[in-house]
């Protein structure tokens, strides 16, 4: 745009929009930057009145979202050996000592573990569904895409009613394998409707050469299409991921024990009187942080993968 | 020559198979590559929801499996249709979905409208304000509960800090009448950023010679702004609001996790209430019916809607 254009904003206007924005954008990050900082608390400046914005940093949410602990008398805490390590000395300050590990360990573990393994599976599925949605002449297309999306509509709760019997005499429920095949269902019509418009953009001349010197529409595919849709694959796989990584309604009814994801358990870490907030804090930080770091590498497709690829920039 | 497994699998192939895989007709390959995601989806959505529509003809009780299972009719439907609870459930939905789509929408749209001023950093700030959006609900909604407590509470410091009222004397989820709007401003927090998004992008749609003609014409700002931005971002805004729709009818994990539907039942939006009915009181058959009753509500007003988005869209 030319420094001439009639249209372009005033400088005045330039700097109250860009101020109002700032402002916003900080109130929004607040209850994020409280959850960061709630997590280095001590549990007395947690819950101080007013609340506390300048604290002496503290490592005892994150030993109290990792540890399980158990209250000693005095005696019993004068007649043992001194601490081993820095987390024992804190646990120690409060009269306690460390029973165990607690399960947040594998909370996570298992987000993660179903969290790839859907998003692999939905966008190995996606890719082969998109690029033949896009590729060739398939009966009833619309109707077939149609009906890919339209299973995004049921509200979750609504099919965890069968899906929680079929689970059952199937021996699915609480397994990893049952929420990743669940997981993949859900995230697929995202799947192919973003993979249909990626591989839409690439030129159909590529395979078309590819084609003509010899390769077969398997090689064209594997060897054309898959590295020039590459970032699309990438930012669709992205966007799976946040989803199942999120995902709390089937988990929360489906899981209980050895297959429970990390977001139903969070809300559960608890401590003396109530919910432990400087762990639950804690629990929060290490879950939403990896989030945070992917949707800042997706700015660019962002509108694309929440808008199941109906708006492109 | 390059060795990827493929041209590994190729260079084995006898001959004649090889001509009859090369030989595969384009349909053959569309139907194998989306045979699987379409077995899946009926495998894990159609298959059931038809078993789900099978059994809200029925008294089953899915933690009595061994009791005898009668057909009863509709009388499952009946019984919801003419159920005041529900009614009530509805309504506290009505009131979610109402309030939550005209805040993020007045709140989106004016944040699209200033950062469309392409004021220095623009991007950077965008990316910020998006940050919510993608967050875990369930987590941060459980977070918020400890925002609103009174006292010690974050969210009702701040409302005392501007208004000077004492933060101790009101309880956001607590309370009868301020928890319906407890849930509004934690959703309108999370999804402003959506709408947002989507009306920057319809902004940025609209050519810069379009505001030129008008400025030569001697069109005033306000009716530049009337008849030139809104009627071109109208349906980015429609298709925001559809999905916000959709999406906060469905809504569970944040709500579930703020209020649990209390106090009382005022926050109990109808996903709440139906997990109530099928996974608390286990009326499998009954909370199928409702399954069905909510799917059909949907279903139908997203399609009326999308038949209005397209008469915009033409224009």
């Amino acid at each position: 745009m030319s420094s001439f254009s009639i249209t372009e904003p005033s400088r005045t206007q330039k700097w109250v929009a860009g101020a109002l924005v700032v402002g916003y954008a900080l109130i929004t990050l607040l209850p994020l930057i409280w959850i960061l900082t709630t997590g280095f608390k001590s549990p007395v400046d947690a819950i101080s009145y007013p609340p506390k914005v300048f604290f002496e940093p503290s490592l005892e949410g994150y030993v109290n979202l990792f540890t399980t602990r158990t209250r000693v008398s005095p005696e019993q805490l004068q007649a043992l050996p001194p601490p081993a390590s820095w987390y024992e000395e804190i646990v120690r300050n409060r009269d306690m000592v460390i029973a165990g590990p607690s399960r947040y360990g594998e909370r996570f573990l298992n987000s993660v573990i179903i969290g790839f393994g859907s998003t692999f599976l939905s966008v190995f599925l996606g890719t082969l569904a998109a690029y033949a949605f896009s590729r060739f002449k398939v009966p009833l297309k619309d109707d077939l895409l149609f009906f890919i999306l339209s299973t995004r509509m049921m509200p979750p709760i609504a099919v965890a009613i069968p899906i929680f019997l079929m689970f059952r005499s199937l021996g699915l429920s609480d397994t990893h394998l049952g929420m990743i095949l669940l997981y993949t269902a859900v995230n697929i019509s995202l799947s192919v409707w973003l993979l249909k418009g990626f591989i839409d953009e690439i030129p159909r001349e590529y395979e078309e050469a590819a084609l003509i010197d010899g390769y077969t529409r398997f090689q064209a595919f594997y060897k054309v299409v898959l590295p020039q849709a590459a970032t699309g694959i990438a930012s669709t796989a992205i966007f799976c991921l946040i989803f199942s990584w999120n995902e709390y309604a089937f988990a929360v009814l489906l899981t209980s024990g050895t297959a429970q994801t990390a977001p139903p358990f969070i809300p559960t870490i608890i401590g003396v009187g109530g919910q432990d907030w400087p762990a639950v804090a804690a629990g929060a930080t290490l879950f939403l942080v990896p989030v945070l770091v992917f949707t800042i590498l997706l700015r660019k497709h962002l509108l694309r993968g929440i808008t199941f690829g109906a708006v492109r920039k | 020559m390059s060795d990827t497994p493929i041209d590994r699998v190729a260079k084995a192939t006898p001959p004649v198979l090889a001509r009859k895989i090369r030989g595969f007709s384009d349909r053959a390959i569309a139907w194998v590559f989306i045979a699987p995601t379409i077995f899946l989806l009926l495998a894990v959505n159609i298959f059931p929801l038809i078993w789900t529509i099978n059994l809200s003809f029925t008294n089953f009780r899915a933690n009595r499996p061994n009791r005898e299972v009668d057909y009863i009719g509709l009388r499952n439907y009946e019984r919801i249709l003419t159920d005041g609870d529900i009614w009530l459930t509805m309504q506290a939905t009505a009131h979610f979905l109402f309030w939550t789509i005209f805040f993020q929408v007045l709140i989106g749209f004016t944040l699209a409208w200033l950062i469309n001023r392409k004021f220095k950093g623009n991007d950077l700030w965008t990316t910020i304000i998006v940050l919510p959006m993608m967050l875990s609900p369930a987590v941060v909604g459980n977070f918020w509960t400890f925002l609103y407590q009174p006292q010690i509470g974050l969210f009702n410091y701040g409302v005392s800090f501007f208004t000077g009222i004492d933060p101790s004397s009101f309880q956001m989820i607590g309370d009868v009448a301020l928890a319906p709007w407890s849930i509004v401003i934690v959703d309108t927090w999370m999804w402003t950023p959506f709408v947002m998004l989507i009306c920057l992008a319809g902004l940025r749609s609209i050519p810069d010679y379009i505001y030129e003609a008008a400025e030569i014409d001697r069109a005033s700002k306000w009716r530049q702004f009337w008849t030139i931005t809104v009627p071109m971002v109208l349906p980015f805004l429609m298709l925001a609001v559809l999905f916000r729709g959709i999406e906060n009818f469905k809504m569970f994990d944040l709500v579930v996790q703020l209020t649990g539907g209390g106090p009382g039942s005022v926050t109990e939006l109808t996903s709440i209430n139906l997990k109530r009915e099928a996974f608390e009181k286990w009326r499998t058959g009954y909370a199928s019916a409702y399954a069905i009753i909510l799917f059909v509500t949907v279903f139908g007003l997203a399609s009326i809607y999308v038949k209005a988005l397209n008469k915009v869209k033409e224009r």
